[in-house]
């Protein structure tokens, strides 16, 4: 047990100490591009530097709170098309009959083991302006000009819900497998309808469910890159993105520390919030 | 219990799979495709393998998938180390100190955005060079650490999971008979748990041979794996080899996946006829 403890330690924990520590250097041109925050003045003095300009500088540029904010809102959407399109199959799977289950299981599962570069790559080959989707409209005749959908936010609203759909089906079918049928039975007895019993039962008793699919992809999608990048053309502002740039195109190493940080702080409540609802579903299934 | 399930939910069904499955048809139809424009189809020449032939012939895609595979195998063998060992910890002792820290450190890579973990490593491997002078430099070595680091957290759930729902009965009668703890690991407990060690090592193996953003951080020059070239292809467009990749992939995961759960279940009709 100690083994994997100091491995997440070392390779999980202190490279935010890192990070954080970054956050406050200053910019040089040197390898690595950053100046060290703890300097000695003459002999026997240690002076600690912190510059808090990367901070700031993400505060009064309005395109990093831009970001910031489009991030959010972009998450939170995907993850609500995710429910309205997910949750229905979590149930039909979930009321299946028991050899249909594990096939339309193993149907889902087979996407998420496939790569997500290249099915996110596919969606290039149905969207763009001579692609399969617009071929076939046209052909149809339900359109006579190309529709342009790649490099636009629906695009990257399409990927980010295609690519996180699986997250958030398992989780809740996890939930609802363990569902007890007959309240529903019994409610429907009672003179409820199945829209009211839906209501009233299912849906409370699947909050759990519900929670952790959301959070398994509303937290990845703020910080997410690929999809943004491949899809959403170049104005699709994601503080992933953003990041990216900062590090890998200006090379500003404490820039990109510092917007790391702050999407750290923008998300660990989530994360925290994630992990009591998995305490809960652990514990309930015991 | 009855197994009725509503017309509206079928549809459901039906459009989600549909949205599931289009895209990834699509790429595997288009891969016969004779035409370069990959979308639009060449009825006259197609289908056509002359795309696979392309590929096979790619040395720059032959390097990058040789370098993934070494990743991939030598992460997803220390992933299940480490990730053995953390959900065995997790699930056997319910009272340890670092208990909670360990369970955080285990929940939290698996919703970490990528760009945070791949960007903390990096600086990790710079301070670390500066200090002790190791690594030196950043390639292979730097990539499979930082990929076991988070692929190691889904083998821990589950392993863990599995650890869960199982009879400790079994390991205390073997203690009762004598058996010492390191004995019933690995003649009781190992192969109790090997279904769930083995989807294990399989996911990390997965994650990691699909990983784009903790390896674009954390290589070097001439390290660049299957994903990297991948990306940077798409980046300026389609490209019918990439449909290729995408058939081969998805044909060797379907395998896979079928395999393993027909093994699985072979496995557990035996275990409820014992």
């Amino acid at each position: 047990m100690a083994l994997p403890y100091l491995w997440l330690l070392l390779f999980f924990v202190v490279p935010f100490v890192i990070v954080l520590k970054i956050s406050f250097s200053d910019i040089d041109l040197a390898i690595p591009p950053y100046k060290p925050l703890l300097e000695w003045v003459g002999k026997h003095s240690l002076a600690i530097k912190l510059n808090f300009d990367n901070y700031a500088f993400l505060f009064t540029d309005a395109l990093y709170l831009h970001a910031f904010a489009n991030s959010i809102k972009v998450a939170f959407l995907s993850t609500l098309m995710c429910l309205v399109i997910g949750y229905p199959m979590a149930y039909g799977i979930a009321r299946a009959k028991p050899a249909a289950r594990n096939v339309l299981l193993l149907l889902v599962i087979l996407p998420f083991w496939t790569s997500l570069l290249l099915r996110v790559y596919a969606w290039i080959g149905l969207l763009k302006a001579n692609g399969v989707i617009n071929n076939v409209l046209l052909s149809l005749g339900i359109i006579h000009e190309p529709l342009t959908m790649l490099y636009t936010p629906f695009a990257m609203y399409v990927g980010i819900v295609y690519s996180y759909l699986p997250f958030l089906i398992l989780p809740l079918y996890a939930n609802l497998e363990k569902m007890d049928w007959q309240l529903l039975e019994a409610a429907e007895d009672l003179g409820c309808r199945p829209w009211q019993a839906f209501y009233k039962i299912t849906l409370p008793l699947s909050r759990n469910g519900i929670l952790a699919g959301s959070m398994l992809v509303f937290i990845p999608a703020v910080g997410e890159f690929v999809i943004p990048a491949l899809l959403g053309g170049p104005n699709a502002l994601m503080i992933g993105r953003v990041l990216w740039d900062e590090f890998f195109s200006n090379r500003a190493w404490p820039v990109a520390g510092a917007v790391a940080i702050l999407l750290l702080i923008l998300l660990v409540p989530f994360m925290m919030w994630y992990q009591s609802v998995q305490a809960r579903e652990t514990a309930g299934a015991r | 219990m009855n197994y009725r399930s509503s017309f509206f939910i079928l549809t459901c069904i039906g459009f989600g799979f549909a949205f599931l499955y289009i895209p990834i048809l699509s790429m595997v139809v288009f891969s016969f495709n004779a035409s370069k424009l990959v979308t639009v189809w060449d009825g006259a020449h197609s289908p056509t393998l002359k795309w696979y032939y392309a590929l096979l012939n790619n040395e720059e895609i032959l390097d990058a998938a040789w370098i993934s595979l070494k990743v991939a195998v030598i992460n997803a063998s220390g992933a299940v180390i480490l990730g053995t060992l953390a959900g065995f910890g997790l699930a056997r002792f319910s009272q340890f100190r670092g208990r909670f820290t360990l369970n955080a450190m285990t929940t939290a890579p698996l919703v970490m955005p990528e760009v945070i973990t791949g960007l903390s490593l990096l600086l990790l491997f710079v301070a670390l060079e500066q200090l002790i002078g190791w690594p030196a430099g950043r390639g292979i070595t730097t990539m499979t650490i930082g990929h076991m680091t988070f692929s190691m957290a889904y083998v821990t759930v589950i392993v863990n999971s599995r650890l869960a729902s199982f009879d400790t009965a079994l390991e205390e009668a073997a203690m009762d008979l004598g058996a010492r703890p390191f004995k019933i690991f690995f003649v009781i407990t190992l192969p109790i748990i090997f279904p769930a060690i083995l989807s294990g090592w399989l996911l990390a193996f997965t994650l990691s041979w699909d990983d784009l953003v903790i390896s674009s951080f954390t290589s070097g020059p001439g390290s660049s794996t299957l994903p990297m070239v991948v990306f940077s292809k798409v980046r300026l467009g389609v490209s019918p080899e990439i449909n290729v990749l995408a058939t081969l992939t998805l044909t060797v995961v379907t395998a896979m996946i079928v395999g393993v759960s027909l093994w699985m279940a072979r496995r557990a009709r035996l275990d409820q006829g014992a």
